[in-house]
């Protein structure tokens, strides 16, 4: 791997997909955990409030992310999400509706009005968490490309058993990693931190054994996962690894160890999609020569630098601010035992 | 199966990107023009210690809220459709188009998302200064992402600092593209429209409360605000737009002919300009014309003599230039939005001078008999940008970029039913979420201030445990 711009800059696009897998996974979880932990309008009201204040900065990782790629990969922008188009339009309607439900929920004092905004956020943060796997699946098995990048193949075709054991994947990590975020985030004497500790075991289990299963079925297909020689274990063992972690500091009651398990699956994860890809971006399953590779689609090395000196400048004070973002809300959600005016108790 | 019930690929993706685009747009300049307002109320009430006017803030706050959630969603709709529908634009510009849109999330939307909320939730957190300080952020936030967009649009309308390499557009000069003069027209134009869309939702809301006489010297307060905004802005909004008609006379003279409905060029002395036309691509002529001597020239070249080129005579030039084809674009939407747009600004002028007027006079505190005019003014500006993207973004057509690439060869190779799924389902999403905005907005506004600020448990209400307590 020579260190010139194309490749610098696939390597930030990856960093900018992890980033936002990590950021918003636990967002996602939590929005799926939410129906399964909170009884009432208290408790409901104490899971949102653990994402409220970082939510819309932790989403913006992903326009980031879009706009990378179109502005280094300009071919390879194009090509996916041309491609992939009926899934991004999904996970467009998705981010919208859970943006929306995040904020309007709590606007109207009417248990129907609420219970609307719930099932809304319950449903579009579970379709994300499987899309993106769903996604990242299909970007390492390739897609049917042809002449410019221009997509032959069907919609259907981008599900198969190895791309939805992707999306499985992505949303049973997702789902652990919100809960252990939970962990870190609920006052520890309340019964949601505990329920919270109980879904985080039990996701755990099924997130070791999806993330297994895919990692064994994108063994077995040929042309996956391998274009690291030996080290392409390495990624894999590490998330298996750590994912045993979580398991041991839920035992051991190490909140932080446990959230920086989960969160290091993620990491490892998405490093080993974009590791196992490289030095492809995109590959194409109809031969070799329409393959977009970082080289073939990268935009001009004036493009590169210009986009290299403004990130330089501009990515350490959004990583400050962010992390200034969390260290202000940093103490835990605690739920509100006082009766809400008005509201129903959801039970 | 290339078409679906007559519509083609071409048409329905041009149709949804008409619908991101203007959809997201009923949102942004709201947001630009209200962080502002919304922080020069914040820095009177850090200055003058009166928690009446903080309560004033946290009220407007409340309304930007509701409304930012929703610039946000559709806002990433706006980034990915680039890719999704318009590959071949992707391809063929990423180098340089791409640029201007990272650089806006670099530099704004991260700001906007986090201070925003830092400024919301962060109330009782934050010190006074840092929290006055956040919806400054925001508002400078606000203005650096409408920069860059526009940057990136003005590059499609009138491209320069690139060369042509293998078939695509390359930057060869970004300072060139910085200082595209067409961008700062328009960043002025836009900028000034978004503190029309604000400042008159804000005269509407406050009009509506002094006419109730509720807290009568706070809501002055913010009357008087968004008056000097309407007025800053809608003055703003005539001078950057008649620049721009006269740029658009030498950079895209068929937009410009498109905006007047003229066919031929004049052969008098001077150029006239029409009242109103009824202009049909299918004639090449207008249908029916009234039209007024020298103001066309002064228009478009500040002087009585000046002529601009007829479409018919730009349509041979361009078919000599770049081949065959058609290049008119379809004259008569773009001649009546054009016409919609430069009659609301003028109305929107006209209203805001009439108040500062009155606030001469010192009858500040009763909005008059143009009352129910002052609720519905908040349409005005919301339907002046509307007509202004249509006249500009179909007078450019058939160009997706100005004389370098076609709308028609940009377009992705997707299927009519795709694209028209899609499109369904936005549109579903879109209309569901304005007639919220509408409705929470409305209710919002109407519930006015109360003591302290609590009216609806605002946002998902976190509930902190004291500072220094055991984590």
């Amino acid at each position: 791997m020579t260190a010139d711009l194309p490749t610098v800059w696939f390597g930030l696009t990856a960093l900018t997909f992890t980033i936002y897998f990590f950021l918003d996974g636990f967002d996602f979880g939590v929005g799926i955990l939410q129906p399964f932990l909170a009884r009432n309008e208290a408790q409901r009201r104490a899971l949102i409030g653990t994402v409220g204040p970082f939510w819309a900065a932790n989403e913006v990782w992903v326009i980031l992310a879009a706009s990378v790629i179109f502005a280094a990969f300009p071919l390879w922008y194009g090509a996916l999400l041309t491609a992939l188009y009926p899934l991004f339009a999904l996970i467009l309607l998705a981010l919208i509706g859970r943006g929306v439900a995040f904020e309007y929920r709590s606007e109207v004092d009417h248990v129907r009005w609420r219970l609307f905004w719930d099932v809304t956020s319950f449903v579009t943060n579970l379709l994300p968490a499987f899309l993106w796997g769903v996604i990242m699946s299909n970007m390492v098995r390739g897609l049917p490309l042809g002449v410019g990048g221009r997509f032959q193949g069907h919609v259907l075709g981008a599900f198969d058993l190895f791309t939805v054991l992707g999306g499985l994947a992505t949303l049973s990590l997702f789902v652990l990693h919100g809960a252990t975020y939970l962990l870190l985030r609920l006052h520890r004497d309340g019964t949601l931190y505990l329920r919270a500790r109980r879904a985080a075991l039990l996701w755990g289990a099924a997130a070791t054994v999806l993330v297994l299963a895919f990692v064994y079925v994108g063994f077995v297909r040929s042309g996956v996962f391998n274009s690291l020689g030996l080290s392409q274990w390495l990624f894999p063992a590490a998330a298996a690894l750590n994912l045993g972690l979580v398991w041991l500091a839920l035992t051991l009651r190490r909140d932080g160890l446990a959230f920086a398990a989960t969160g290091l699956t993620v990491v490892f994860s998405t490093a080993t999609i974009f590791l196992s890809l490289y030095p492809s971006v995109l590959p194409s399953t109809l031969g070799e020569a329409y393959t977009l590779t970082v080289r073939n689609s990268a935009s001009e090395p004036y493009t590169l630098r210009l986009l290299s000196w403004v990130s330089l400048t501009f990515l350490p004070l959004i990583v400050g601010y962010q992390a200034w973002n969390y260290y202000v809300f940093r103490q835990r959600v605690q739920e509100r035992d006082q009766a809400i005016p008005g509201g129903g108790s959801g039970d | 199966m290339n078409e679906l019930f007559g519509f083609s690929t071409l048409d329905l993706s041009r149709f949804q990107f008409a619908t991101t685009s203007i959809f997201h747009y009923f949102f942004v300049p709201f947001t630009v023009g209200f962080a502002l307002i919304i922080a020069i109320l914040q820095t009177l009430a850090y200055r003058s210690h009166d928690p009446k006017l903080e309560n004033l803030t946290r009220f407007f706050g409340h309304l930007f809220f509701i409304n930012f959630a929703v610039g946000v969603v559709t806002g990433i709709v706006q980034e990915f459709q680039f890719g999704m529908n318009w590959q071949g634009f992707s391809n063929f510009v990423g180098n340089i188009f791409g640029v201007p849109l990272a650089l806006e999330v670099l530099m704004a939307f991260f700001l906007e998302s986090t201070f925003l909320g830092l400024w919301w939730f962060g109330k009782d957190r934050l010190p006074a200064w840092a929290s006055l300080a956040s919806i400054w952020i925001v508002a400078l936030g606000t203005t650096v992402s409408a920069f860059w967009i526009i940057l990136a649009n003005a590059w499609m309308q009138h491209p320069v600092g690139y060369a042509i390499k293998n078939g695509r557009a390359v930057m060869t000069d970004a300072w060139a593209i910085v200082t595209n003069p067409k961008a700062l027209e328009w960043f002025a134009h836009l900028w000034s429209g978004g503190l029309t869309v604000a400042a008159f939702f804000v005269l509407a809301v406050s009009a509506y409360h002094l006419r109730r006489r509720h807290n009568v010297p706070t809501f002055r307060v913010s009357f008087q605000v968004a008056l000097l905004t309407a007025l800053i802005g809608s003055l703003g909004v005539i001078a950057a737009g008649h620049v721009q008609g006269q740029s658009a006379v030498r950079d895209q003279p068929m937009k410009y002919a498109a905006f007047s409905a003229l066919w031929d060029t004049p052969t008098g002395a001077q150029m006239p300009e029409s009242l109103v036309a009824l202009p049909s691509n299918g004639a090449h002529t207008n249908r029916f014309e009234v039209t007024v001597p020298y103001v066309g020239s002064f228009l478009a070249f500040n002087n009585f003599s000046g002529k601009a080129k007829g479409l018919n005579d730009l349509q041979k030039e361009y078919v000599a230039k770049y081949g065959p084809g058609n290049y008119l674009p379809w004259v008569w939407p773009v001649y009546w939005a054009f016409r919609v747009m430069v009659g609301l600004g003028g109305l929107m002028l006209l209203v805001s001078a009439y108040y500062t007027w009155r606030w001469r006079r010192g009858q500040l505190d009763d909005p008059g008999r143009l009352y129910p005019l002052l609720l519905v003014m908040p349409l005005a500006p919301h339907l002046a940008n509307f007509s202004g993207w249509v006249a500009t973004e179909m007078g450019r057509q058939p160009w997706i970029v100005q004389g370098l690439l076609r709308t028609a060869d940009a377009v992705s190779g997707l299927t009519p039913r795709t694209v028209l799924v899609s499109l369904a389902a936005f549109w579903v999403v879109y209309l569901t979420l304005i007639g919220l905005d509408v409705f929470l907005l409305t209710r919002t506004a109407r519930a006015g201030m109360h003591e302290p600020e609590v009216e609806t448990p605002s946002v998902p209400a976190p509930n902190y445990l004291p500072e220094g307590a055991a984590p």
